[in-house]
């Protein structure tokens, strides 16, 4: 009974918050990257500039559709002027791009000065002629991956009203699918026939950005389920946004949508439909049968499609089962391929996640419950808002085989004996749908494949000056 | 507001944890929100290094934006004293912690009384110097900080040293190639006899900076870090300092020629044999390593008269203009440095080494240049580089900022005699292979180029849907080939001739990518 409980029992442990994480503003040129006809414009210091241009690396020189407004000293006291200079420089980083918005990108810079983002967009936003969308994304309120989320959450304010009755089945409401590629001119083959005579819901919009190969894959799983997708936010282009209707529901895709999607439920007043995640073969079944319903379509077959694709990536499975694993908490993406190392075999310590909206990922934590009751293991410990020197002496005692960190701690772990992967890899990874299930388990098991070298008797490679650095592993 | 998105040069806080993480048992708690500690990232990627960057940092939230740290910075700071026990922590103020106008001074006499740890503040201001400014000033403000605290327990040692010994200042994390240029100092150090007292920040004892009057000079060999602390060391002690750096044959010359005068007039007995290292420096002129012979041989000489630009920081930018016109007979058309707070001495410096000066922290004004002067061969930063790749120009990366692979695992020094030899390599290189490709597009190619085009076996009765081919135009490049020959394989194991979307999905779930 006590085992029972132990199961049953999410624990949710907040920490003092002193961890190694990027910073929510070097997502902009990842996120902007996706909404192509997005041109963002970053205020904030030298040091906000400094870790995009380090943190997308080499994306830096591909041209890449941001640009800084950096303050200078002048700036510092917020000065009336902050509106003609939003004026001057605006028409600067539009140059010859000619996008169909302006993200404007706060920082913790135009936290701490007050600078009134929002307030200001309305009057250049009439005179320049283009939309200007403020989203802040600042190190103090926000984790990496949401600060990925504050755009689309601001653009979900522009989505157009638009009234949707009924969908018949054809897709003729579907303004927003022409602009997603390998959707184009692909009729819909439904696998079963809606149910005749009852009208259904229509079909959900997805927030949660996705990298746009990935993006174009659900829809086509969705249509092999016959569920349809209404739209996506952020979509591929402003222009594309989806329309929301009455009645049209929301479904995130990553766990630090939660922004976007509270957005939607509360501005747009859609309903939210509580889903894990589509990673994994078993995060992308429950999606597909939590989506189903409100869709109205019934759909058979996903628990023997998810058994085909677990089959499918067996060999990967094998090397790693028994493993304990630590992951440290670098993005709020974490939780949800954790749960798939524990489906593969893996024993999970301990899962560090910078915040955890217990609401929204509250369709998380039961699979994750439930995929530990299946392989047999206790569930994880999860730190909210996590101590990385404190986890380090918990790795320390745990001794795993494998260390899902971030890049900080990603090469001494590695020197001192474990395994690492570096967390920040789970941002670009391609893990969504079951055409990706074989990506879930990739970031697992190819360090500890890599062990498949065998003791070479170097596995520890630190010189020890003191006793305040004892090896993290003794193998 | 200026417009930027790409910068030479990081934030002052970037620069402090630079001369504190190669130091050992130093420590440096930065005030910063969350993902402002990224220094641990480049040191702990760029150069793969193996410990824990000792950097921390103490976090401002919502909290500390409405009321200030508090107690929040001291505590961290005890804090890290405890756990770690390092010898000084610097605390280290952010651009946040400059718009929120705290009083790091404060807050370090607060931690000082109460930590086991030496509280060294890091006077920088993010507003007013950049990132190479921030590591000289740090460097200055722990050198200082140590004799004046030794004087007051009478430990200095401020005796000279029997043997001529001298202090290595300015080898921080991030430079480019410094942990090389560091072991050919060393090295050419022994081989002339003078031995090397301290090396800092690198791998120097911070306990024995008190040491560092026992030298009889210092050697600043880069610009950028190091000069702060010779010139406080020679007003202090009356040390005598040496900043040069010895790249390039005529400088590396220079650079011990200089060294054996120091070691003469600070003796504190005539030595007993004349110091001569003339012969030294002939013989690695004439034979030891190549870089002179190279230039000379006559392979070379189509390098002759070839062009150039060369943007880069001090250092670097400087070496690198100088090296190939005065060794060489390569003209740098443009040349200068994003340094600009030293613009004016490195432009004295290669004064009549090039024909026009380029000075700009602005990567777009220097991409322009090159676009307009159309070199045949670029020598910069990374940024260089990639306008080189954009331009199709050859291009080397001689200077700082530096991705990974400018922090080689092989020896790669680019000073001292060794590093003569990588220069001549990295300047000519570019040169031929600039010259090879054009040699090639004028005979017509590669040959190759047909041959990995679609062979006839994959021309056989597969059909491929318009939508799978934009799907595989969705793929990266460097996978495509793979996952269009693993389809067409999935296909035909499974007598499927029409290809569409799906089935190149199906082949990816079992064959992965």
């Amino acid at each position: 009974m006590s085992m029972m409980k132990r199961f049953e029992t999410l624990t949710l442990e907040r920490e003092t918050g002193n961890y190694h994480t990027s910073r929510p503003i070097s997502c902009v040129a990842r996120s902007h990257q996706k909404i192509e006809d997005s041109s963002p414009l970053v205020v904030g210091t030298k040091t906000c500039g400094y870790s995009p241009q380090n943190a997308p690396g080499a994306m830096i020189y591909a041209e890449p559709r941001y640009a800084m407004a950096e303050s200078e000293e002048g700036d510092i006291p917020a000065q009336p002027n902050d509106h003609g200079e939003s004026k001057r420089l605006c028409p600067r980083v539009i140059g010859n791009r000619d996008p169909s918005v302006i993200a404007r990108t706060g920082t913790r810079t135009t936290e701490a000065i007050k600078m009134d983002l929002e307030g200001m967009a309305p009057k250049p936003e009439s005179e320049i002629g283009i939309p200007i969308v403020v989203a802040r994304a600042n190190g103090p309120d926000y984790a990496p991956t949401q600060g990925e989320d504050t755009a689309p959450a601001a653009m979900a304010h522009r989505c157009a009203e638009r009234y949707v009755g009924s969908v018949d089945g054809r897709d003729d409401h579907q303004p927003v699918q022409s602009s997603l590629p390998a959707a184009t001119e692909c009729p819909p083959k439904p696998v079963m026939v809606p149910p005749a005579g009852r009208e259904t819901n229509p079909p959900p919009v997805l927030p949660g950005s996705l990298p746009p190969m990935v993006a174009s894959q659900p829809n086509s799983e969705s249509k092999r389920q016959s569920v349809r997708v209404w739209g996506r936010l952020p979509a591929q282009s402003y222009t594309a946004l989806p329309s929301l209707g009455a009645g049209v529901y929301v479904c995130g895709v990553n766990p630090s949508s939660s922004r976007t999607a509270t957005t939607l439920m509360r501005r747009r007043k859609r309903r939210l439909i509580g889903a894990p995640p589509p990673t994994g073969p078993d995060g992308t079944r429950a999606w597909i049968e939590k989506t189903r319903p409100v869709s109205g379509v019934q759909t058979q077959g996903s628990r023997e499609r998810e058994r085909q694709v677990w089959e499918g990536s067996k060999d990967y499975p094998d090397s790693v089962r028994g493993k304990p694993v630590f992951l440290t908490g670098d993005n709020p993406l974490e939780a949800s391929p954790a749960r798939s190392p524990i489906r593969c075999g893996t024993i999970v310590h301990e899962i560090g996640i910078p915040y955890m909206d217990k609401r929204y990922q509250a369709a998380e934590s039961a699979p994750l419950r439930d995929t530990c009751r299946h392989m047999c293991i206790p569930m994880p410990r999860i730190a909210e808002k996590p101590d990385n020197y404190d986890q380090i002496q918990r790795m320390r005692e745990s001794r795993p085989d494998l260390a899902i960190t971030g890049t900080a701690n990603a090469n001494p772990s590695e020197a001192r004996g474990i395994d690492t992967k570096r967390s920040v890899e789970s941002t670009s990874a391609q893990i969504h749908g079951f055409t990706n299930a074989r990506g879930v388990p990739r970031p697992v098991t190819r360090p500890l494949r890599r062990n498949d070298l065998g003791d070479l008797g170097w596995a520890d490679l630190v010189k020890r000056a003191g006793d305040n650095d004892p090896p993290l592993a003794q193998r | 507001m200026k417009p930027a998105h790409r910068m030479h040069a990081g934030p002052a806080h970037i620069g402090t944890p630079r001369v504190a993480s190669p130091s050992k048992n130093a420590h440096a708690i930065m005030h910063a929100p969350p993902g402002d500690d990224h220094s641990n990232v480049m040191r702990s990627m760029p150069e793969r290094d193996r410990d824990f960057t000792p950097v921390t940092a103490s976090m401002v939230d919502r909290h500390v934006l409405a009321r200030g740290s508090q107690d929040k910075v001291v505590d961290n700071t005890n804090r890290k004293g405890k756990e770690e026990r390092p010898d000084p922590i610097a605390p280290t103020p952010t651009c946040t912690s400059s718009i929120l106008q705290e009083d790091p001074q404060n807050l370090v006499r607060r931690a000082s009384i109460t930590s086991d740890s030496d509280a060294i503040p890091a006077d920088v201001n993010h507003h007013r110097v950049d990132e190479p400014q921030a590591a000289d000033g740090t460097s200055e403000q722990v050198v200082r900080h140590h004799p004046n605290k030794a004087r007051g327990q009478g430990t200095l040692g401020r005796s000279l040293a029997n043997i001529p010994s001298a202090n290595t200042i300015g080898i921080p994390t991030l430079g480019s190639h410094n942990q090389h240029d560091c072991r050919e100092s060393k090295r050419s150090s022994r081989d002339i006899g003078t031995r090397i007292n301290q090396i800092i920040p690198e791998g120097g004892f911070v306990g024995n900076l008190n040491n560092l009057p026992k030298a009889r000079f210092n050697f600043v060999p880069h610009r950028e870090v190091g000069l702060m602390t010779a010139v406080y060391l020679d007003e202090e002690f009356g040390m005598p300092c040496i900043s040069m750096t010895p790249a390039g044959i005529i400088d590396t010359a220079e650079c011990i020629r200089q060294m054996q005068e120091r070691v003469g007039k600070w003796a504190s007995a005539p030595p007993k044999e004349k110091v001569d290292h003339e012969p030294y420096i002939d013989q690695h002129t004439r034979s030891v390593p190549q870089a002179a012979w190279s230039s000379r041989s006559i392979d070379r000489q189509n390098s002759t008269g070839k062009r150039a630009v060369i943007p880069g920081d001090a250092t670097h930018a400087t070496a690198m203009t100088k090296i190939p016109s005065r060794e060489m007979g390569i003209r740098a058309c443009r040349a200068g440095t994003y340094c600009k707070h030293d613009a004016e001495r490195s432009n004295e410096q290669v004064r009549g080494s090039r024909d026009e000066i380029l000075v700009t922290d602005d990567h777009t004004e220097a991409g322009d240049t090159i676009g307009r002067v159309e070199p045949p061969a670029i020598s910069g930063t990374q940024m260089e580089r990639h306008v080189g790749k954009r331009l199709d120009t050859p291009r080397g990366v001689t200077s700082p900022p530096v991705h990974i692979q400018n922090f080689p695992s092989g020896y790669r020094p680019s000073s001292g005699y060794e590093g003569t030899n990588q220069i001549a390599d990295s300047v000519h290189n570019p040169h031929t292979l600039g010259t090879e490709d054009h040699l090639l597009d004028i005979l017509g190619g590669h040959d190759t180029e047909a041959v990995t085009e679609s062979s006839p076996i994959e021309q056989d009765m597969l059909i491929r849907s318009p939508e799978s081919q934009l799907g595989s135009s969705q793929i990266p490049r460097s996978v495509r080939g793979k996952t269009k020959g693993k389809t067409e394989k999935s296909a035909r194991q499974n007598g499927i001739t029409n290809i569409t979307v799906e089935v190149m999905y199906a082949a990816r779930e079992i064959l992965g990518t």
